[in-house]
């Protein structure tokens, strides 16, 4: 397992790196590193991902996330962070959650319940029918 | 509302109006030219902030005070009809001078209507109030480019001081005192140019030395504009900025 990237703005967990196909040479960022941002529409409901902004320290960023993120509908508060401190998955690992759509057992549609729920539509259909 | 306070309380708010719709429209000036997207977005907002309060000002003047509708008021004065300073006029010039500028004009603004905002009259308190939360925003954007600059190159230090003290003598000049300000003090309407000014000095004395810079050197305030004396500057903006609106004034928008 290495926690090294080629992308200088992101650290990628490389589950079983693929000595095959290597990442794509990045070359260093002319731009001003990015911050991902996060909006909060009300207070006590989650923080949502919106996008990204350009700057040079953290409270430009906030000063850019307002406006870039923020101008329109409601807002309480925001969080920047920046994207090189985010830990993230790697695409090529996408495998992990390959067989998660299987495991219905995890669905609450999934539990006998839900057989007993189905009958009673059912009855009830006929009933009235 | 008496005579005695009606005339300098209508100069008053129309002078505060005609800074705000000349600085909205310099700031206008870097929408799609700005250093970077993100900055460009943030700063033609600030723009954008300003002109919507020149309107909320030139409204109270039309419902209160009998005055021509708002756009007729903005798009149709020239020159010596117009009461905003020679500081707002000033072309936008590179960014530095155009965020030193920003600086000291928000911050002036935002002690403003911290003292509008207790004024006896109620309907511009209200207005003060509402303004605050926007200007605010613009106060904590200038501050943090001050600051990152001063904090940057030897390149970004130099041209964000000499910005400083190139613009200093036209803020200075926007304290400028209406004719009968008193009545305004005693009526509790507005506590004078004076003390905003002292208010705002502290205030930019302390956060200019905190960053870095050197305090500007003292100068003579660049006063006239809220007498309608202006610089070769103001009047090509008027025309700019009406061009559209004087084409078909009785058109409906």
């Amino acid at each position: 397992m290495k926690i090294q990237s080629l992308d200088p703005r992101i650290n990628r967990i490389q589950i079983d790196a693929d000595a095959e196909n290597p990442q794509a040479m990045l070359h260093p960022l002319e731009n001003w590193p990015t911050y991902e941002v996060f909006h909060q529409k009300k207070r006590g409901t989650q923080h949502e991902h919106v996008g990204i902004v350009h700057a040079p320290s953290s409270e430009l960023a906030l000063a850019f996330a307002k406006e870039q993120f923020a101008r329109r509908g409601e807002t309480v508060n925001i969080w920047v962070v920046k994207t090189e401190h985010m830990m993230a998955t790697d695409y090529s690992d996408a495998d992990v959650f390959a067989t998660t759509p299987e495991k219905t057992f995890r669905d609450p549609a999934a539990y006998s319940v839900k057989e007993k729920i189905d009958q009673w539509v059912a009855k009830q259909k006929n009933h009235a029918g | 509302m008496q005579d005695n306070i009606k005339q300098p309380f209508q100069q008053f708010v129309l002078q505060l109006a005609d800074n705000l719709l000349v600085m909205g429209h310099r700031n206008s000036e870097w929408t799609g030219i700005g250093p970077i997207i993100e900055e460009d977005i943030a700063f033609a907002s600030i723009a954008q902030d300003q002109v919507g309060q020149a309107w909320n000002l030139y409204q109270l003047l039309e419902k209160d005070f009998g005055f021509a509708h708002p756009d007729q008021v903005a798009f149709t004065r020239n020159e010596k009809e117009f009461f905003s300073s020679h500081l707002v006029e000033q072309p936008t010039g590179e960014y530095d001078f155009s965020l030193a500028r920003h600086y000291f004009y928000d911050l002036a603004q935002l002690i403003r209507y911290e003292m509008l905002s207790r004024s006896s009259y109620e309907p511009l308190a209200k207005l003060a109030k509402k303004f605050h939360g926007e200007v605010k925003y613009h106060v904590f954007h200038a501050q943090t480019w001050m600051k990152q600059l001063m904090d940057g190159n030897e390149v970004s230090k130099a041209r964000m001081q000499s910005a400083v003290n190139e613009v200093f003598p036209f803020v200075l000049g926007i304290f400028e005192s209406v004719e009968g300000e008193e009545a305004l003090i005693a009526e509790g309407i507005f506590e004078g140019e004076a003390a905003l000014k002292d208010a705002w000095m502290q205030m930019v004395g302390a956060q200019l030395m905190e960053w870095g810079y050197a305090l500007p050197p003292l100068a003579q305030p660049v006063f006239g504009g809220g007498k309608g004396y202006h610089s070769e500057y103001l009047q090509p903006l008027l025309d700019e900025m009406g061009e559209v609106f004087r084409l078909d004034p009785t058109a409906e928008w």
